[in-house]
């Protein structure tokens, strides 16, 4: 359970490192583009790359999003970045295979969790795109894969509505005397062609330049831009304290109903096991073994226990740990707490054996 | 200072009564015994008649109630004078007398060495000392060749050899056995019989056999009677085994 927790944390991390930001952009007053929906304008960034200390700037659309591949469907976080050269913040830092998204339209960049392969095509909405590189590691905060598409495809894959949408859009605003005034040319067709149009992203990225203090870029920027900025401490508390403090409540109760479940388990079977053992027990204590010696058996048993489940445990753990759906990581600080935890856990559990075996008379050693 | 002809056991008047008032049941009505070192001796009786009884008061984990019981001259208990004469009585009984049981009741999880080197180490003797001694014993009670065997690879005959060789540990001047032969067959009973007749001699240990088996009471020499609480002192018939 801790490494499924270390695991979100550590896709929050990796999205946040990955990125290649140092401040994140965002439509005033949200949690965006990660932990709530964000739209502002994709000719931002210019203002934004005015400002001093800011190094580079690169405009990014997110949308999580199902889609069917080698008929089967996949959850996946389709991100649009600028492609007019490698290397923009948000674009992905590295390629297992493949090349960088080249063209302006139709190529993309998968993750290798998608599945997919290099020369692959895959369908998002309308239009197919080939992917031309794969990466590795590039997850949403909720560990869903990334695919990497020109920013104007994701704009449309995210903005733009489908034909019949625009159609009826088209109809409602024609039918409407605010747009569609006889006296006014030209109006209509402005009103229906701005409703059409895709120039929003999520977010803009911003990389900073060297011994740039980001609290003070970020601030400008929240002050003559009527934006919210964050800088990489905020993004992180935001992926880490606010997107899944539900889910780490969660493994926390599971961990404490775990903790409880086993305790009660190692303690039936170890009471279990020392009932089965009375005259095991009253024979030790008539021949002269002190309490504590019996003690120390029982709790020795209950630790051996204790041992084996943890090393069954760990082992599974390390093998199946990659076959989960999200991220499993595994810290060797989180087993050595967990090993400590598994052996209180057992330590207590053996006490009502210990309470049993302490209670049986010598005497019924002897006779039948 | 016990002198050679001293008993290893000596019981005088001894008494055990359940409950009190109506419900008072007198287990031992003064039982009389005398068992020297060196010699292994019968107890024999119908079922209720004291013999368990009898045997918890020798193995010190009940009190009785009257009279005055003596290992090797010295006043373990003695009514008259408050009851128990020793303070630790875990300590006397680890280290005064040795039990062997109808089961041999080893434990488990230790091999064949660790179970007789446990009473030893219990005393505080060093672990090389007691493996060492444990050893000694399996060589004279013939199982040395399963000393690292777990106590489950052994047939029953062999387990109780362990159980007495366990009882011998410590060199307890008494061994108390109960029904040591109960589970075994005639020829196994009698080697059980032997062997202590051997031990017996060899670590000058007093012996009582608690026993309802025909087989080797007439291998006994002495032999106590037990009824109703009172216990007849007769001759047996010290069939050679």
């Amino acid at each position: 359970m801790a490494g499924v927790y270390r695991g979100m944390v550590d896709d929050g991390q990796v999205l946040i490192d990955n990125s290649g930001a140092d401040l994140w952009v965002v439509q005033q007053g949200t949690l965006g583009p990660y932990a709530e929906p964000s739209s502002i304008r994709d000719d931002v960034w210019r203002g934004i790359a005015g400002i001093h200390g800011v190094a580079e700037t690169g405009n990014a659309a997110y949308l999580t999003m199902q889609i069917k591949q080698g008929g089967h469907e996949a959850r996946v976080m389709v991100v649009g970045i600028e492609v007019d050269r490698p290397g923009r913040p948000g674009a992905p830092p590295y390629l297992t295979f493949g090349r960088p998204i080249l063209q302006g339209h139709y190529e993309a960049i998968a993750d290798e969790k998608t599945g997919l392969k290099l020369g692959e095509r895959v369908r998002i909405r309308r239009h197919e795109y080939v992917v031309v590189g794969l990466t590795r590691r590039m997850v949403s905060s909720s560990g869903d894969p990334m695919i990497f598409v020109p920013l104007k495809d994701a704009q449309e894959i995210q903005f733009l509505k489908d034909n019949d949408a625009l159609i009826n859009e088209r109809a409602r605003t024609a039918a409407n005397p605010a747009f569609n005034r006889p006296g006014v040319p030209g109006l209509l067709e402005a009103a229906q062609a701005s409703a059409t149009q895709a120039r929003n992203v999520n977010a803009v990225l911003v990389r900073l330049a060297p011994d740039v203090d980001p609290d003070t870029v970020a601030g400008e920027i929240r002050r003559w831009k009527r934006l919210t900025a964050y800088t990489r401490a905020q993004m992180e508390d935001i992926l880490v304290a606010k997107l899944i403090a539900t889910s780490a409540k969660q493994i926390g109760m599971f961990l404490v109903i775990l903790s409880v479940v086993t305790a009660a388990i190692v303690a039936f079977i170890i009471y279990t096991m020392t009932l089965a053992k009375v005259r095991e027990i009253a024979v030790l204590k008539l021949i002269g073994a002190k309490n504590r010696t019996i003690a120390a058996m029982i709790l020795q048993q209950a630790l051996g226990l204790g041992l084996i489940g943890f090393l069954v445990g760990r082992v599974a753990a390390g093998l199946w740990g990659p076959a989960f759906p999200k991220y499993v990581l595994l810290v060797p600080g989180d087993a050595l707490r967990g090993f400590a935890i598994v052996m209180a856990i057992c330590a207590l559990a053996s006490l009502v054996a210990i309470r049993a075996a302490l209670r049986i008379d010598p005497a019924e050693a002897i006779g039948g | 200072m016990a002198s050679d002809d001293t008993p290893a056991i000596r019981l005088a008047g001894l008494r055990k009564r359940y409950g009190t008032g109506d419900a008072a049941v007198d287990a031992l009505k003064g039982v009389d015994m005398t068992v020297h070192a060196g010699e292994v001796v019968g107890l024999i009786g119908p079922s209720g008649s004291g013999k368990t009884t009898l045997l918890k008061c020798l193995g010190a984990v009940i009190e009785p109630t009257g009279g005055r019981m003596e290992l090797a001259g010295e006043a373990i208990y003695d009514a008259e004078r408050g009851g128990w004469q020793v303070g630790d009585l875990r300590a006397l009984r680890r280290d005064r007398i040795g039990f062997v049981f109808q089961a041999p009741y080893l434990i488990p999880f230790l091999d064949v060495t660790d179970n007789v080197a446990l009473l030893p180490m219990l005393a505080g003797v060093a672990n090389g000392a007691a493996r060492k001694r444990a050893l000694a014993l399996l060589t004279a009670l013939d199982v040395a060749h399963r000393a690292g065997a777990q106590v489950s690879q052994l047939s029953g005959g062999e387990q109780q050899r362990v159980a007495i060789a366990r009882a011998l540990a410590n060199r307890a001047p008494v061994i108390l056995a109960d029904e040591p032969t109960a589970p075994l067959d005639s020829e196994r009973a009698l080697t059980v019989v032997r062997i202590l007749n051997e031990m017996a001699v060899q670590y000058r240990t007093a012996i009582i056999v608690v026993t309802h088996d025909e087989k080797i009471i007439p291998t006994f020499r002495r032999i106590y009677h037990i009824r109703d609480g009172v216990t007849h002192e007769e001759a047996g018939e010290g069939r050679p085994v």
